[in-house]
């Protein structure tokens, strides 16, 4: 006879694994967006790297459940503003708070333990060369969790096929292509069952239809596992798809934040009929036009710049 | 207040000579400035490994990861075997061959014994180890940590609250300072042996050369030998792990391969200035005789 101690950490597992199944092959349901609930709260953040301001007043509220979309022009500072978030790096001045706790004040200890409640999907992936794709995954159970090594082992498994990847357990990341790079990473990332993923450019580099795949992916992740995200991405199709807020953010500022449906009428909006020059900016990034305020704004200052800066360094020679 | 500035600006740009006294006044002074900053870093990064050294051992509850220090063992130690006993079994045979007809002009050729031993268990064998590992095990640590960062790695790390002094630095650490101190005994062996086979080969007889080789080599040369093998171990971990965990994110390929020779040559600088100090300290003492 099989004894209940063995028996049901097993059971439990199963009903684990079952969830998270559904996960991947379910993708119609729809977590609710708890809007009284801002579980990232932004105000007043600046930053500068030497004379250069990076963010200026940035002020940004993500509500539990839903898919914030940050987006602008390389530069502009939304990977800065995402580092920010996550604690890598300190602001000069204003608050940041995770899950109702100020971060920016905390210790190293501190923020390690909020740290276990978000996950990160990097630009590149980020896994770690030296381990097999499992033990990338594997590695923050065995390091914050006292789970012995079967069930690790089964946990690993459920991670991955909740992206897809359950086969590839034994590979290492050199022998993945781009996007299941990208797919372990994020498995990796969901290893603790975070509240909230971060993903930094999680179509760059990506062709389409993995692009696509990717897209899905976070809208499934959100959705079945009640996680607040917040993607930071300047690839519109995939902006659109997957975005519930989208926020524009240029030269270090927030030109605008709003529902994706508002964003769309922008987008679609003809260019005579917007009277504000700030419209227009947001209108060319999101249509991705040639032509357009953008294009103006880096002719007009960068040629000039360097045409006075050549002259005056000729005369103070 | 600008305008004495600017006055003294234009007086100190008229002359070449005063111009070029100014530039080097100003380069002085920045790598003044990047030095103390490293060793300071370093120190920081030390203390910083220390103490998770410590927790590790002593402290319930906290993981000391022995897979991973076995890992770097092998990959910083291991694998440098063959080119430490290639490399101290040559000079054990030159170092007796260059002083041989000068010792046998004094009647003394028996001697060559007595200096190979003290040369390789007070100088050369850690000596020789240490710069063998500067390049083998200090360059690729450099050279991996640096890859880390540009790869993002380090942040990843970072972001699953893991710490990359913990997880990284301390195995790297703990394996080179090991390491050195197995290879350098090593190295005296084979560099004594070498000196056997260059004796042997000019006639001294082998139980002559063995007599004097025991004589030669006491307690204390043997262990200032390993203080200092251990020394130098430390001090390629700790440049190795430092200059590689410097790289910043934007200077990908050019700032890991730029770590990785500046690792080599500051552990080499490193190693030569750490032998002198030992070297006086331990005359000052009297434990070379």
């Amino acid at each position: 006879m099989i004894s209940k101690e063995i028996f049901l950490p097993e059971i439990s597992l199963l009903i684990y694994a079952k969830s998270q199944f559904c996960t991947r092959h379910v993708r119609t349901m729809t977590g609710p967006i708890d809007t009284a609930v801002p579980i990232i709260s932004i105000n007043g953040l600046e930053k500068s790297f030497g004379n250069q301001r990076v963010l200026e007043g940035i002020n940004l509220e993500v509500s539990k459940g839903e898919i914030m979309v940050i987006m602008g022009g390389s530069g502009c500072g939304k990977s800065t503003l995402l580092r920010h978030i996550t604690g890598a790096i300190a602001p000069d001045k204003g608050s940041i708070k995770l899950f109702g706790q100020e971060i920016t004040t905390m210790s190293e200890p501190q923020l390690n333990e909020v740290r276990k409640r978000f996950g990160i999907l990097f630009q590149s992936g980020a896994l770690f060369n030296s381990l097999s794709v499992g033990e990338n995954v594997a590695l923050p159970l065995r390091e914050h969790t006292k789970l012995d090594n079967t069930t690790i082992e089964i946990m690993v498994k459920i991670k991955l096929e909740l992206v897809g990847l359950r086969e590839h357990a034994d590979k290492m990341p050199a022998q993945l292509s781009g996007g299941m790079q990208k797919r372990a990473g994020l498995a990796r990332a969901v290893a603790l069952d975070p509240q909230i993923l971060f993903y930094d450019e999680p179509s760059a580099g990506l062709d389409p239809v993995t692009s696509a795949e990717i897209d899905q992916l976070i809208i499934d992740l959100t959705r079945k596992l009640d996680v607040t995200s917040v993607v930071v991405t300047h690839e519109m199709d995939s902006a659109f798809t997957i975005a519930d807020r989208m926020c524009m953010l240029d030269r270090g500022v927030i030109l605008k934040m709003g529902t994706r449906r508002e964003f769309e009428a922008l987008r679609d909006t003809p260019p005579e009929q917007l009277a504000e020059e700030q419209d227009r900016l947001i209108r060319q990034f999101l249509r991705g036009d040639a032509e357009g305020p953008i294009t103006q704004r880096k002719e007009n200052s960068d040629y000039e710049e360097d045409i006075l800066m050549v002259s005056l360094r000729r005369q103070t020679k | 207040m600008n305008q004495p500035n600017s006055n003294l600006e234009g007086e100190v740009g008229s002359s070449p000579i005063t111009r070029t006294l100014a530039l080097l006044g100003r380069i002085s002074i920045g790598g003044g400035r990047r030095f103390l900053g490293m060793v300071g870093g370093m120190f920081l990064l030390l203390s910083t490994t220390l103490s998770h050294i410590f927790k590790g051992f002593f402290l319930p509850g906290a993981s000391f990861k022995q897979e991973a220090l076995l890992f770097q063992m092998v990959r910083v130690g291991v694998r440098a075997i063959p080119i430490v006993v290639l490399i101290e079994l040559a000079i054990g045979m030159i170092l007796p061959l260059q002083m041989f007809n000068q010792l046998d002009q004094f009647g003394q050729a028996d001697q060559i014994a007595t200096i190979n031993a003290i040369a390789a268990f007070r100088e050369l064998g850690p000596l020789m180890t240490a710069i063998v590992l500067s390049g083998f095990a200090g360059a690729s640590i450099a050279a991996e940590l640096g890859t880390m960062v540009t790869a993002e790695e380090i942040e990843a790390l970072e972001s699953l609250a893991l710490n990359p002094v913990r997880f990284l630095v301390v195995p790297r650490l703990m394996a080179t300072v090991i390491m050195t101190v197995m290879l350098s005994v090593i190295a005296d062996v084979v560099m004594v042996a070498g000196g056997w086979l260059t004796a042997i080969r000019l006639g001294i007889d082998s139980d002559v050369y063995y007599q004097l080789t025991r004589e030669a080599v006491n307690v204390t040369g043997f262990m200032t030998g390993l203080i200092k093998a251990g020394v130098f171990g430390l001090l390629i971990g700790l440049i190795a792990c430092y200059l590689g965990l410097a790289v910043k994110p934007w200077q990908g390929s050019e700032g890991v391969g730029r770590a990785t020779t500046n690792t080599v040559v500051y552990c080499i600088v490193a190693i030569i200035g750490a032998d002198a100090v030992f070297t006086v300290i331990f005359y000052s003492y009297g434990l070379f005789t």
